[in-house]
């Protein structure tokens, strides 16, 4: 298969989804569990603070609910541009 | 039944199970032995994933690490799942369409170029090795604490238990054996998690009770704990960071993408159906790995808490740390302190003569802890805590029972036995099919290929068992120097092969062995040649951690932007690749024609 327009229409839209998922990992890990995370100490997630539940437990959370949306947003772009398997 | 008793049984019914599984799953074909057939449902691959990934580093050590470091240890928390990100989005689909079963192979093929793949059969085998290394102490650890023997004769145990298992079993039979596994392992660690986080907050799960009030009182644990560490002279529990915050962020950043390219983690994506099913199957590994991870810093907080209020009552019941009756009598204290000062790895030396036992930070720059301590007549801490034993000793620190700490030494030989046999599968696969077979004798006899695949394990497992006899640093230490060399070397050129149909050959091959050079030059200035000690040329780069105070196991994303920057300079002087090699990148990035993977070239 050569890559016609909508393969490339197909690839850009897979670009665009990595891009966006990348950027909530990067905000959620290297954001708000070491960059800001003094500022978000200042507020209290129970008995947590919050830039140290974001590092310690918060990031992981949002790391699977990523790889999940990821799949899932996948497949819905495979079968828009009918590249799916099956 | 007396604890080593109880701990004999539960241990050699786990070891009974795996090696059983390993017998009745025996792989028939090369593809078989290899990759199980391409057959393993997401599910059943994630659990086994999580099994492979989760070795002696995570399982013994992290959390000894976490408790020690407070904050600064979510960069391990952070850095081996965040990289799972990557891998489902940035490699693992990619490479399960391109229906090849290793990543010398992928290398090879998509850089049109027998070097590249020899480049990366030395960028596998460098990280992959430096790996087992620290598996192999972990497994020295569990074993000499739990059968009583020294920890040289624990790895010689490993070492015949490991041969057994990955030689006779092959993919297949590693793939069950991991699953059961995972579940020893799982248990053994949130089973005494439970206990302990409904001991000291009421709360039963133990990610909940982290961020609890204390029971019978309405202060929140972190809370307590900070006050009672910051009170003894050690760093605030919830805001210690790890060197700097630039450190924290590099070492961060090179567990994650060591992570996406360590070989033995990302053969598991080519053992699942389909292409949609390698992006899930990285998710559900994440789950399985998160519960370890996220229960991982309630186990640190909970068993630093109660080291402390084991040795000073003042910490639970309130009062003054400082005040001589509140720290315990050396003569009694609790059987598991003696228990563990037989092997050397906790020790109570009286400093002051006065027949209790101080613990506190002896080296604090806390004006007011060094006064205090001055004032009570404290000479100095008295009792020294291994990093390493707190995972292992924690039930007996909260004084479970005997079945618990039986079950924790069961998961600990787990975690570190998995994690080698599929390393050792990467070792065996990258020295029989990609070197041996794509290189040396293309014609050579599967039956030769798989005693070659044999043969190449026996040797890594000798070697490695050889060198964990001396090993760099802790397990996890050494487990993170592996994974700044995947991160440095193999991932930069995996994700260039996919994401630039310009990539070629010369600059692959190039930024490759920038990155391994650079990084290894730096890891082995701070830990010998070859991790051989008394080689190490520190005043030969200025000191340790010159480079920007970034320390040898962080240096790996450095590795990494070096090998892309090379990459690209390289490439843009050069050729560009053929143009079928440009067609067969369009072609891996469409998951429709997804053909079961075969051992074929």
């Amino acid at each position: 298969m050569t890559m016609n327009d909508q393969g490339k229409a197909y690839w850009s839209a897979t670009l665009k989804l990595l891009g966006s998922i990348l950027a909530v990992w990067f905000i959620c890990s290297f954001g708000a569990g070491i960059l800001f995370v003094d500022a978000l100490n200042t507020i209290k997630l129970g008995g947590y603070p919050l830039g140290f539940w974001f590092a310690h437990q918060g990031s992981i959370y949002i790391f699977i609910a990523l790889i999940f949306f990821y799949a899932k947003k996948m497949g819905d772009i495979d079968r828009k541009f009918d590249v799916h398997e099956d | 039944m007396d604890l080593q008793t109880t701990t004999y049984l539960v241990v050699g019914a786990s070891f009974a199970l795996y090696i059983g599984i390993a017998i009745w799953a025996r792989a028939g074909s090369t593809s078989e032995f290899y990759v199980a057939g391409g057959g393993v449902h997401p599910v059943m691959n994630g659990m086994a994933t999580a099994a492979d990934w989760m070795s002696a580093a995570s399982f013994i050590s992290m959390a000894g690490l976490i408790a020690n470091m407070g904050y600064g240890g979510g960069l391990f928390l952070m850095g081996w799942t965040g990289g799972y990100v990557l891998l489902a989005m940035l490699l693992a689909p990619y490479l399960r369409k391109f229906g090849k079963f290793t990543v010398p192979q992928f290398i090879g093929d998509r850089f049109y170029s027998k070097s590249a793949s020899t480049v990366a059969v030395l960028c596998l085998l460098t990280a992959s090795l430096t790996y087992i290394i620290g598996q192999m102490t972990g497994v020295g650890v569990a074993f000499s604490r739990f059968l009583n023997v020294s920890s040289d004769t624990g790895i010689y145990i490993g070492q015949a238990i490991v041969f057994l298992y990955a030689v006779f079993g092959g993919m297949k039979g590693i793939t069950y054996t991991q699953v059961a596994q995972y579940i020893v392992l799982i248990c053994a660690y949130i089973v005494p998690a439970v206990f302990i986080s409904l001991q000291l907050t009421g709360n039963p799960i133990p990610q909940l009770g982290l961020g609890s009030t204390m029971s019978g009182s309405d202060v929140a644990l972190l809370t307590r704990l900070d006050q009672v560490v910051t009170e003894l002279g050690f760093g605030k529990y919830t805001t210690t960071t790890a060197g700097s915050t630039l450190n924290m962020f590099v070492y961060t950043m090179s567990l994650m993408i060591g992570t996406a390219g360590l070989p033995h983690v990302i053969m598991r994506f080519f053992t699942v159906p389909k292409v949609s099913d390698a992006r899930s199957s990285a998710g559900w590994a994440l789950v399985f790995i998160a519960l370890l991870y996220t229960t991982a810093p309630a186990v640190a907080a909970m068993a630093k808490y109660n080291l402390h209020a084991t040795v000073n009552t003042a910490v639970a019941k309130g009062g003054d740390l400082y005040a001589a009756e509140n720290s315990i009598k050396a003569d009694e204290r609790p059987d598991w302190m003696k228990r563990w000062e037989k092997t050397g790895l906790l020790k109570f030396t009286d400093k002051n003569g006065d027949g209790r036992i101080q613990y506190y930070n002896d080296a604090s720059k806390n004006p007011d802890a060094k006064a205090k301590a001055e004032a009570a007549g404290w000479k100095g801490s008295e009792l020294a805590v291994n990093a390493d034993i707190i995972v292992l000793a924690n039930p007996e620190i909260a004084l479970l029972p005997n079945w618990v700490i039986a079950l924790v030494a069961a998961g600990g030989l787990a975690a570190a036995l998995s994690t080698a046999a599929g390393l050792l599968m990467a070792i065996s696969s990258a020295v029989s099919h990609d070197l041996i077979k794509g290189v040396f004798a293309p014609d050579i006899s599967e039956k030769n290929e798989l005693l070659a695949g044999k043969i190449a394990m026996a040797v890594a497992i000798v070697v490695s068992g050889y060198l964990g006899l001396n090993p760099p640093g802790f397990a996890a230490g050494t487990v993170a120097l592996a994974f700044g060399i995947a991160a440095s070397s193999l991932f930069p050129a995996i994700m260039m092969g996919i994401f630039s149909k310009k990539m070629n050959k010369e600059g692959a091959i190039a930024g490759m062995l920038a990155g391994l050079f650079i990084t290894l030059f730096y890891v082995f200035a701070h830990k010998g040649i070859f991790f051989v000690k008394g080689t190490e040329f520190l005043p030969m780069i200025g000191g340790a951690n010159s480079f920007f105070g970034i320390t040898p196991e962080a240096f790996g994303a450095v590795g990494a932007c070096v090998n892309f920057i090379v990459a690209f300079l390289v490439d843009k002087v050069t050729k560009e690749p053929p143009e079928h090699i440009q067609h067969m990148v369009e072609n891996v990035r469409i998951p429709r024609g997804a053909k079961a993977v075969d051992g074929a070239h």
